[in-house]
């Protein structure tokens, strides 16, 4: 079903300028396949270690200064509830019931997924996020409008908006630590952790890391990593023994980068910009001069449409 | 006389005579005590209090403020419900100087003005909507996020907005009597027009493009890679009932304002505007259709948003273009006005829709508009009503300038007449 979307926008289907000129606008969208930066960082998350223990949350909280964690980190009753990313937290653990009976219920963080292609970046009319040949995908605050058109877009439900805030309200997210990388460093997350659930390094690395596991241990892990084609690939990576689609991750999400949605519908954008003014000016000519005027009315019939209102 | 008159603008006697009506200050003012102005006002008083409360306290002070909803009532009226509405005026200046259909030219002007009237308050939506209202510009001179359809929307609005404000232009400079600059606006027209015929033609579907990024998150029977083409054919019928809607309120409520000839001929028109937009929905039904196939999730119309699907689809689209067609075979107007009312309730439902109810459907606890969200809407549309009543009652709109009245004279006569 996916292909066949895909096929159909690079066809026919997104504007009147495509139905004139579909074969011009198809050569236009076809898209060159882009395959990631090659340095980019990774995140590998193996779900079946994760405790729970939200250190993550305490620590990315303090990477980012942002205001301290509500609930004490040993304090279960956070767990009721499946929570969300917000304004002021980056990073939530969430815990789900095992399918499996008599197996410990999986524990499973949850941010933004730093995609290859973000639909978050296609969104922006700024260019206020962007994808970092790191791998973070970071935004600046200073061109933002708020149109909080990102979080539409956003698969994942990742980006938050401060709504309390009246004269500088910003798009809040995982920043995957983008400056402590630069430096040389780790994501605090990664670095905090005390069960190694979080391996941070090279993304291509950790697929191999996360395919070794998964072969190493027959028949335990899900046949699955993911993050490695969702949404056209993600950063953060996904190992679990248990099904994602039990675990709240969307699994609807497809394997096509975003922004591949919107392309055939920009592309026919610049061909309704030179088409009309000749399909319309056309128009006008025939439906206005449909008979040779009378000799003696020429001078008015010339000027009828500059003289009328 | 008329650099007479442009000297003399701030005058008294102009002031009297085209600010007030022509009236005495004092009595003008005192006329303005009328039960729907007074309804109006309270309206005004509670709600402008909430908008300056917007600006001091932030979204959250009028919205629910939802991360997972981020859009809601501002955007779902204000721009997406708000814009298709104000197509009246690309799609009555195509028909009157690209198609050549004269003698629509009455209803040109009210049509221009719809529009460019909507944009406007449109954007006024957008400013308390967006974040940081006072980026408004950004897009179009500090960064340039040419990949995204929002980038295309807001160069649009912006563009469109303009090439209607020339459009209106020979209306107001009638007005001022300036008549060197209304000579200068009217000769733009035919590039005015093109040009405004192009950027609605894009905007208008690239409204429905937004969402084109939101595969997993619009419900399938809406989500469609036909979402623009849809959103540009709905557009033309909802302007067409739009100018159908406006002239039968103004007639009804403001027969003054209108020349009597208009008058004569405007049930000539309304059937005209109604077969026109009874084809435009019979288009719009079969896309409807073509887009469900393409989809192929007719198991989901076995479902309460498929239910809502099947009445949006027969009792907002199929049955008021029965009616449009019915009102035109048996020239009966009323019929067709009715339509044209039942029509725009059935884009704004179909707005709401795609822009609320069915984005998100997945989520188990959805709010989607709260009371104060509400009022704020209702504030900015009574305004921006109260703005097209000021415009219409002193600017030629629906009649024509005494000066300018020779000109269009041929046209009228032209006029189908209902049988």
């Amino acid at each position: 079903m996916k292909s066949t979307r895909r096929h159909f926008f690079k066809t026919m289907a997104t504007g009147a300028g495509t139905m004139l000129l579909g074969p011009s606008a198809k050569a236009m969208s076809s898209v060159e396949q882009f395959n990631g930066y090659p340095e980019r960082v990774g995140m590998l998350v193996d779900l079946s270690l994760c405790i729970g223990c939200r250190r993550c949350e305490e620590a990315c909280k303090r990477a980012n200064q942002l205001p301290p964690v509500e609930a004490p980190l040993n304090d279960s009753s956070v767990f009721e509830h499946t929570r969300r990313t917000d304004a002021e937290n980056y990073t939530v653990v969430n815990r789900f019931a095992n399918p499996q009976p008599n197996q410990p219920a999986v524990y499973v963080k949850k941010q933004c997924m730093h995609c290859e292609e973000p639909a978050c970046a296609s969104a922006c009319l700024v260019g206020a996020l962007r994808k970092t040949k790191e791998g973070p995908v970071v935004y600046n605050p200073d061109i933002c409008l708020g149109c909080r058109y990102c979080m539409i877009a956003c698969p994942f439900y990742i980006p938050a908006y401060e709504y309390h805030n009246p004269t500088s309200p910003k798009v809040r997210k995982c920043t995957l630590c983008y400056e402590r990388i630069k430096a040389g460093g780790m994501p605090a997350c990664a670095e905090i952790c005390p069960v190694e659930a979080i391996t941070f390094g090279k993304r291509s690395d950790l697929i191999k890391l996360a395919q070794a596991q998964i072969l190493n241990n027959p028949g335990e892990y899900q046949n699955h990593i993911y993050g490695l084609d969702e949404v056209g690939g993600t950063t953060w990576l996904y190992i679990s023994k248990v099904p994602f689609a039990k675990l709240g991750f969307p699994t609807d999400v497809g394997t096509t980068p975003f922004p591949e949605y919107t392309r055939g519908f920009l592309s026919a954008v610049p061909v309704v910009f030179v088409v009309w003014p000749a399909l319309l000016g056309g128009f006008h000519l025939f439906a206005n001069n449909r008979q040779p005027a009378p000799a003696q009315e020429d001078g008015v019939t010339r000027n009828d449409e500059e003289t009328e209102q | 006389m008329n650099t007479h008159i442009s000297q003399s603008i701030m005058s008294r006697e102009w002031i009297q005579e085209n600010l007030l009506l022509g009236k005495p200050a004092r009595t003008y003012f005192r006329g303005l005590v009328t039960p729907l102005n007074v309804v109006a006002a309270i309206i005004i008083c509670v709600g402008l209090p909430l908008i300056v409360s917007r600006y001091i306290f932030g979204l959250a002070a009028v919205t629910h403020a939802s991360n997972n909803q981020p859009w809601g009532l501002f955007l779902s009226w204000g721009l997406f419900s708000g814009v298709p509405l104000a197509s009246t005026g690309f799609i009555m200046a195509a028909t009157v100087y690209l198609f050549g259909l004269r003698q629509y030219h009455p209803l040109l002007r009210p049509a221009v003005l719809t529009g460019f009237v909507g944009y406007f308050f449109a954007v006024v939506f957008l400013l308390v909507d967006l974040g940081r209202p006072w980026h408004l510009p950004y897009p179009m001179f500090v960064s340039f996020g040419t990949g995204s359809v929002m980038f295309l929307v807001a160069w649009h609005v912006a563009l469109y907005l303009s090439t209607q404000f020339v459009e209106f232009c020979p209306a107001i400079f009638e007005w001022l009597g300036a008549e060197r600059f209304r000579r200068w606006a009217v000769k733009v027209t035919i590039g005015a027009t093109i040009f405004g015929v192009i950027l609605s033609t894009l905007h208008q579907s690239a409204l429905g493009a937004l969402f084109l990024l939101a595969p997993a998150k619009l419900h399938p029977l809406w989500y469609s890679p036909y979402l623009p083409l849809l959103f540009f054919v709905s557009s033309i019928f909802g302007g067409l009932s739009m100018v159908i809607i406006e002239s039968t309120l103004i007639r009804r409520f403001l027969p003054g304002r209108m020349d009597p000839a208009n008058h004569r001929v405007l049930d000539g028109l309304t059937l005209g505007l109604g077969k026109g937009a009874a084809l435009t929905m019979l288009t719009y039904f079969g896309l409807k259709l073509i887009a469900l196939a393409h989809g192929n999730h007719w198991n989901l119309l076995n479902s309460g948003y498929g239910a809502w699907y099947l009445i949006e689809l027969i009792g907002f689209v199929a049955l008021p273009c029965f009616a449009f067609v019915l009102g035109v075979r048996r020239c009966r107007p009323e019929i067709v006005r009715f339509a044209a009312f039942w029509a725009v309730v059935g884009l704004v439902a179909n707005r709401f829709t795609v822009s609320m109810f069915a984005l998100n459907w997945q989520l188990p606890h959805r709010e989607f508009v709260s009371l104060k969200e509400a009022l704020v809407v209702a504030t900015i549309f009574t305004i921006e009503l109260l703005v097209y009543r000021w415009v219409v009652n002193r600017l030629p709109v629906h009649r024509e300038h005494t000066r300018y009245k020779s000109a269009r004279k041929r046209h009228l006569v032209q006029a189908p007449q209902p049988a």
